[in-house]
């Protein structure tokens, strides 16, 4: 990483740091899921970008994450944020285990439809066991403290802006930075050797499958930890997190960000959020204008807005890759 | 046993939209290779657009009891949507699965708005009318006769196709062209053609199927997402690309939503994801489709 590089980065968050004296409230409440949405977004990627593994069902760790929220501060009653994301956590890692030891036996296209039907299963689970899930009307999520502060006497509005905005990029920025150790790792050079070529990678002495086992766990832990940061500003789990077409606007995100760079994902959760908020205030058809968003987005710029900034040495790398 | 027979008879319905639904998708799979997620779009659109020309057609002077006859055209019409939305496809045969399923995705975001800016939000339906035909005593329960001629209808497009597939010379190289494209089309099979054709085809079974199921029930928006995934369970049950394997897993998906919205509710859609996970999990090619790799 060259230092200009590490200048735009730090310029970048001083920027997102400063946004609540620049934007208004409303723009404020759309960072909160752009900041959620990123670490899922960076989670998915290591499974997407980086091991070649397209989950057509990661809404469902999402949701995870998002109820766990929901039955540990309504229901048993913990407050505290840390414990929180501390459990949606735990509860992805658990489940995410059996999953993914089950599903990283497929790739392509295999490998979707599992998990499409893992993340439908789970989302059937939320819809019809009204006892335990609340049913379509979901779970209510009660404030949380955050370091052990009680805020619940703060304004909403204060407190998503103020202390849980900070909150929520200090999370990013702590799981960008281990998300970024980790694909410089040997691990992330494991992960794309097995990409680019399975066969080649386990004669080497890779052990494939247990590496897919491993980014997918990541990327589930990924994807609760985003869940929790993403259902406090909205103060209901429910089961509509969980459904495919949800997975699909992951997907959506992660390609308009750019898959093939380590920042695309980030890019791609704000660009997303903006642009969606900027077409719904300008009409009611925003799936169409998206839809064709997408559509020109798979057609010409593959490599999504981190495409763009592409110099002439990584894309002769991309060339030779594909 | 009145009851029984009602579950089967639902069943049977249910299962003979979904073969025409899932067909559709097994024939653009094993041509194109694509799975095509927009295809509960056309479902949708097929139901949408029977309702518009049944009505057209009746307001026009026509007597209800074409209502079979005029859903069916309905449903052929509104599928020659078909080479359009190829013609997109075709921008991305050579790329990842992920890009095609996609491309589809988005493809079925901008047909849903297209259906929302022509026919609106709220669901819509054609009323009583499929009482036209009156109803069937069958055992001891009865049947709209409606139903049952869908379900003859779905028989003889399976039968149709069933003989296309394998009498016809066009079938001929339609399998041949699943098998193997490069070799056919050294053969001098013009591949462009056949992927529009198949991918027409295709489209018209989802438009048929979805024809056929809206004088029964309501068209709304939300079938287009939901009817994705039940299609979906019936090609994984079946095996991609193989339409016996359509067949056998709408059967399957058709009847056991029936059996399990009557004694256990819940169940409904749990029971056939758990299913779909099941046949994934120990013959990931399911009943009647190829190896997978």
């Amino acid at each position: 990483m060259t230092l200009k590089f590490k200048l735009i980065i730090v310029f970048c968050l001083a920027l997102l740091c400063s946004t609540p004296w620049i934007l208004s409230p409303y723009y404020m409440t759309l960072l909160l899921p752009a900041v959620a949405y990123s670490i899922i977004l960076l989670g998915f990627n290591l499974l997407f970008g980086y091991t070649g593994l397209l989950s057509f069902g990661h809404a469902m760790y999402v949701a995870l994450g998002a109820y766990t929220v929901a039955i540990l501060t309504s229901r048993v009653g913990i407050k505290s944020m840390e414990l929180n994301i501390l459990g949606a956590a735990l509860v992805c890692f658990l489940i995410s285990i059996p999953i993914g030891l089950l599903c990283v036996r497929y790739v392509r296209i295999f490998f979707g439809m599992l998990t499409l039907a893992f993340g439908m299963l789970f989302h059937s689970i939320l819809f019809k066991f009204y006892d335990l899930t609340g049913g379509d009307s979901g779970i209510k999520v009660i404030r949380p403290n955050l370091f052990g502060v009680d805020l619940s006497q703060m304004d909403k509005t204060n407190f998503l802006i103020g202390p849980f905005f900070y909150y929520s990029i200090g999370l990013m920025v702590i799981l960008a930075f281990v998300m970024w150790r980790i694909v410089h790792s040997p691990l992330g050079l494991h992960l794309q050797s097995i990409r680019d070529n399975p066969r080649k990678a386990e004669y080497l002495g890779v052990k494939v499958h247990r590496f897919r086992l491993i980014a997918f766990v990541i990327s589930a832990v990924y994807g609760g930890i985003g869940g929790a940061l993403l259902v406090v500003p909205v103060g209901l789990a429910d089961p509509e997190l969980a459904y495919w077409t949800q997975s699909g606007n992951i997907v959506f995100m992660t390609i308009f960000g750019g898959f093939n760079n380590f920042f695309g994902p980030i890019i791609g959760a704000f660009a997303f959020i903006g642009l969606k908020d900027q077409i719904v205030s300008q009409t009611q058809y925003w799936r169409l204008v998206l839809g064709l968003v997408l559509i020109l987005l798979v057609v010409f710029l593959p490599g999504g807005i981190m495409g763009l900034f592409k110099t002439k040495k990584t894309a002769a790398r991309s060339q030779e890759i594909s | 046993m009145t009851a029984f027979i009602d579950i089967v008879l639902s069943g049977i319905f249910h299962a003979a939209v979904l073969f025409l639904l899932a067909g559709g998708l097994q024939l653009v799979f094993g041509v194109q290779k694509i799975v095509n997620l927009s295809c509960g779009a056309f479902y949708a659109l097929g139901a949408y657009f029977g309702i518009t020309f049944v009505n057209f057609s009746i307001q026009q002077g026509a007597s209800p009891s074409y209502l079979l006859a005029l859903i069916l055209l309905a449903g052929t019409l509104i599928g020659l949507v078909g080479p359009l939305i190829e013609r997109l496809l075709r921008l991305v045969y050579q790329r990842e699965e992920g890009f095609q399923l996609l491309l589809t995705f988005a493809i079925m975001l901008v047909l849903e708005d297209l259906i929302r800016m022509i026919w609106g939000a709220t669901p819509m339906t054609l009323g009583n009318i499929s009482m036209v035909y009156g109803k069937l005593n069958f055992a001891s329960t009865t049947l709209p006769v409606y139903k049952a001629l869908v379900i003859g209808s779905s028989i003889l497009l399976a039968l149709a196709l069933g003989w296309m597939l394998q009498r016809t010379n066009f079938g001929r190289i339609v399998r041949a062209t699943a098998e193997n494209r490069r070799m056919s089309e050294a053969l001098g099979v013009n591949g462009v053609w056949i992927n529009v054709a198949i991918f027409t085809l295709g489209t018209m079974l989802g438009t048929l199927g979805g024809a056929l199921v809206v004088p029964t029930s309501a068209a709304s928006l939300d079938m287009i997402s939901e009817v994705v995934v039940e299609a979906f369970a019936v090609v994984v049950i079946g095996g991609l690309g193989s339409m016996r394997g359509a067949l056998v897993g709408a059967l399957i998906v058709g009847l056991l939503r029936a059996f399990a919205v009557y004694a256990y509710a819940e169940l409904e859609f749990l029971l056939i994801y758990l299913i779909v996970i099941l046949v994934l999990i120990i013959k990931p090619s399911g009943l009647y489709g190829k190896a997978a790799e």
